[in-house]
């Protein structure tokens, strides 16, 4: 699809997309996992940014981190090193898991790139005292960046801010929802790039592409045909489009996923008619969890199956980055989870490089197979 | 021969075994909970366990467990055990080996008491979030998580009224649990002992400070177990009472841990416990005595932040603020402070893949050692727990090496 060749350039050279927008005047802020309140840096007028970590010069890391850290914090460190990250005029750290945690501390001794911010949220996503505690929290970070950017964030903005997202986690949503109902409508690598470039471009171009992609797909529908196998993706970080034309190719598709760059990113709308910080925090509240963050011992899991049935998934492939402790953590009781539904899984963890191509389809096809 | 031994002997502590005497019967209580009608609550090392002790709930600490499953080299069997349950062999080894244990009551006293509840302090790390969520899949019983929000550069108001409120909540958990209602006078008492109890474990640390030491980190992590279990009774009071006592006839005695202390250096993390013997002999062998450790200082670290007259609330903050939930520049001028006050010429870190809120911005804090403090510094990299990954050689041999370095800073070679 044509459309979508803007999504591919800027999910491959998202660092060349953001010195663009630099360029234009636009200010940057980078920042780590999806519980960052991006709302609130929209609002504020400024350009909020998903880091990624670029994989080049990972070695750079190795003055300050050990080598067991996973390959996504490595990473990151190693592009601010490199000074592949100089066009961001600050970074925000939400808080998640330990090593992030770290990496925050690092990056605030040995950077220097304007605004920083740590945003301490609680990790029990249960109770009213963390509720209002997660609305502090947001309403501190808001006045962080007026303070810092001389500015002023009025709940107009804070409005504008969520009706937009609103919209663009709707049309993801819709996107999402088009392809789980007919893999072939858009492939998965395609998709893969949507959502990524949606973490990195304007928001406001954004919104607008997006909606033109969900328009074409609609009218596409119908049109294809795949019977082939149905698969869940479910982990941390997938930052590897190989891995969707791989498993394509051998006879399945990814019709749904549980990673932080996927489906945890955007599912969850945010209430227009409620205060703004309070509405934020409640997505929060009800979105679906990391396993960094805590609603119940077995929310994770129950979840999991909830998607298995809904998108009438064969089969789920456990994709994670070697030492994530919150995910290698929840792997055991997610699979027995699985095993116990009959839903066959399998695992495959990465670092910064995936394992050879030819051994990875060997291991797909051997897993579509059984199913 | 004789001589040798008599002068070992006088090194020796005789509150060692005083202290295993305690221990066991701690376990012993905790074991038979059940048969008389106490409840047994499993929580975090850093959790704040006083309103147990006022429920009359046992605590038991998985993380003790932990390390004495590693120092009776039980730790590597186990984290394979818990491989094979599915767990990664990159996680916590305390964590690994626990959950190993849990199901076939392994480990060195077969197992430790089934939990009535689970009490999680984030105040460590995040593992024990998830380690604690294991533990509640499997015993299906209630859990309580104290959840600190980490200070990287303060502390702010809104945390403060957080962890306020889940005060609150903890003892309404309590009191729900235990069917019974909070006794706030008795509170006041377990405060007060438990403040007592943090105060000399400190003192007991302080005498590190003489030279020559007559204590080394490796006895600081024996007797730490006390701190860490029994905190709040008067139980630690009497016995670290009586351990000062010792470590002051010592110093009057001139009686040194490491036989010929030319050497004073400062460890830095969880031990390695399975080697806690190799290690002391290594360094002792080259003249030198680990006099102090990062580690065992975190359980009396905060006291500042307590309020005696309201240790209740006060302890909310104080139990957000230890150690390690703190930014590595804060950890860093703690080990600066801990350099000076033991005056110590090296640094060993132990850079420990099983605890990453620990060990990662390691490398910063030696920089930041090696800049202002101008001191030696190495690094050692295992699991504390899990024997499998520990390279005995090559450990060996950059030990030699860093205390070459060590004596030529010295001007000793
Ligand atoms: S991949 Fe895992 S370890 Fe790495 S930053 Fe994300 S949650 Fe943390
Ligand atoms: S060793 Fe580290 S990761 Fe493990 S429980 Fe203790 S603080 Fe947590």
């Amino acid at each position: 699809m044509e459309s979508l060749r803007e999504f591919h350039e800027v999910a491959q050279n998202p660092y060349r997309y953001a010195a663009e927008l630099k360029d234009r005047g636009r200010k940057i802020l980078g920042y780590f996992c999806s519980y960052t309140p991006e709302e609130i840096i929209y609002a504020a007028g400024l350009h909020p940014m998903r880091l990624f970590g670029s994989k080049e010069h990972i070695h750079l890391a190795d003055k300050h981190l050990q080598s067991y850290s996973c390959s996504l914090v490595r990473s990151a460190m190693a592009d601010v090193m490199a000074g592949s990250l100089a066009f961001l005029d600050g970074t925000v750290f939400p808080h998640t898991c330990d090593s992030i945690q770290r990496l925050s501390d690092i990056w605030r001794l040995n950077t220097n790139l304007g605004f920083f911010a740590d945003v301490v949220l609680p990790v029990k996503l249960n109770t009213e005292s963390a509720r209002e505690y997660m609305i502090a929290v947001l309403a501190r970070f808001k006045g962080e960046l007026e303070e810092h950017f001389s500015l002023k964030i009025t709940d107009g903005n804070l409005r504008s801010a969520i009706v937009r997202y609103n919209e663009i986690r709707g049309c993801l949503t819709s996107i999402y929802e088009l392809h789980a109902k007919d893999p072939s409508v858009i492939s998965g690598s395609d998709l893969y790039a949507v959502v990524r470039a949606s973490m990195i471009m304007d928001r406001d171009d954004l919104a607008v592409k997006l909606a033109a992609v969900l328009h074409e797909l609609k009218q596409k529908q119908g049109t294809g045909r795949n019977s082939g196998k149905r698969l869940m993706l479910v982990g941390n970080i997938c930052d590897h489009p190989d891995i969707y034309t791989l498993i394509e190719r051998s006879g399945a598709a990814v019709v749904w996923d549980d990673l932080c760059s996927g489906t945890r990113y955007f599912e969850g709308k945010i209430d227009p008619d409620t205060e703004p910080m309070t509405a934020l925090a409640n997505r929060y509240f009800t979105r679906p969890v990391c396993p960094a963050k805590h609603v119940s011992p077995f929310a994770r899991g129950e979840h999991l199956l909830g998607q298995v049935r809904e998108h009438r998934v064969d089969g789920v492939i456990f994709f994670q980055l070697k030492f994530c402790d919150p995910h290698s953590f929840d792997y055991p009781y997610l699979k027995e989870f699985l095993d116990r539904a009959g839903i066959p899984n399998m695992m495959l963890e990465a670092e910064d490089q995936l394992p050879p191509e030819g051994q990875l389809l060997t291991r797909f096809e051997t897993f579509v197979a059984m199913l | 021969m004789a001589q040798i031994d008599e002068e070992k002997k006088k090194r020796k502590f005789k509150s060692a075994g005083k202290m295993r005497d305690i221990m066991f019967e701690y376990y012993v209580e905790a074991k038979s909970a059940g048969d008389n009608g106490k409840k047994v609550a499993w929580i975090t090392s850093g959790g704040p366990v006083e309103p147990l002790i006022v429920m009359d709930v046992i605590p038991v600490y998985p993380e003790n467990y932990g390390a004495m499953i590693g120092a009776s080299h039980m730790g590597g069997d186990l984290c394979e055990k818990a491989e094979a349950m599915g767990y990664s062999s990159d996680l916590c080894s305390y964590a690994r080996a626990d959950i190993a244990c849990a199901p076939v009551n392994g480990g060195p006293i077969g197992g430790l008491p089934r939990p009535d509840m689970l009490v999680c302090c984030n105040n460590i790390c995040g593992t024990v979030l998830k380690w604690y969520e294991v533990q509640a899949r499997y015993f299906n019983v209630p859990l309580f998580i104290f959840d600190t929000p980490f200070c990287h550069t303060g502390f702010s108001d809104e945390a403060r009224t957080y962890v306020r409120r889940q005060l609150n909540e903890y003892i309404a958990f309590l009191e729900g649990a235990c069917g019974r209602k909070f006794d706030f006078d008795r509170s006041i008492e377990v405060g007060r002992l438990s403040l007592q109890g943090q105060r000399l474990w400190q003192e007991v640390l302080d005498a590190a400070a003489h030279k020559p030491s007559p204590i080394t980190a490796f006895d600081a992590f024996f007797f730490l177990a006390l701190i860490v279990t029994l905190r709040g009774t008067q139980t630690v009071v009497d016995f670290y009472a009586e351990l000062l006592h010792e470590m002051k006839e010592k110093v009057a005695a001139g009686i040194s841990a490491v036989p010929r202390e030319r050497y004073r250096l400062l460890w830095d993390n969880l031990p390695v416990w399975y080697r806690l013997k190799w290690l002391s002999d290594k360094f002792a062998s080259h003249d030198a005595c680990l006099v102090a450790d990062t580690y065992t200082t975190a359980w009396c670290g905060s006291m500042k932040y307590i309020d005696e007259n309201d240790f209740l609330s006060s302890m909310a903050e104080a139990y957000t603020r230890i150690y390690l939930n703190i930014g590595v520049d804060e950890m860093a001028k703690t080990v600066f402070e801990m350099i000076d006050k033991y005056d110590v010429d090296g640094l060993v870190m132990h850079s420990n893949r099983s605890c990453k809120p620990y060990s990662l911005g390691q490398y910063d804090i030696q920089r930041m050692v090696q800049e202002r403090k101008g001191i030696p510094c190495m690094m050692i990299e295992s699991h504390m727990v899990d024997e499998r990954s520990f390279s005995e050689s090559q450990i060996s041999t950059r030990i030699d090496a860093f205390m070459e370095i060590i004596k030529q800073h010295k001007g000793h070679v």
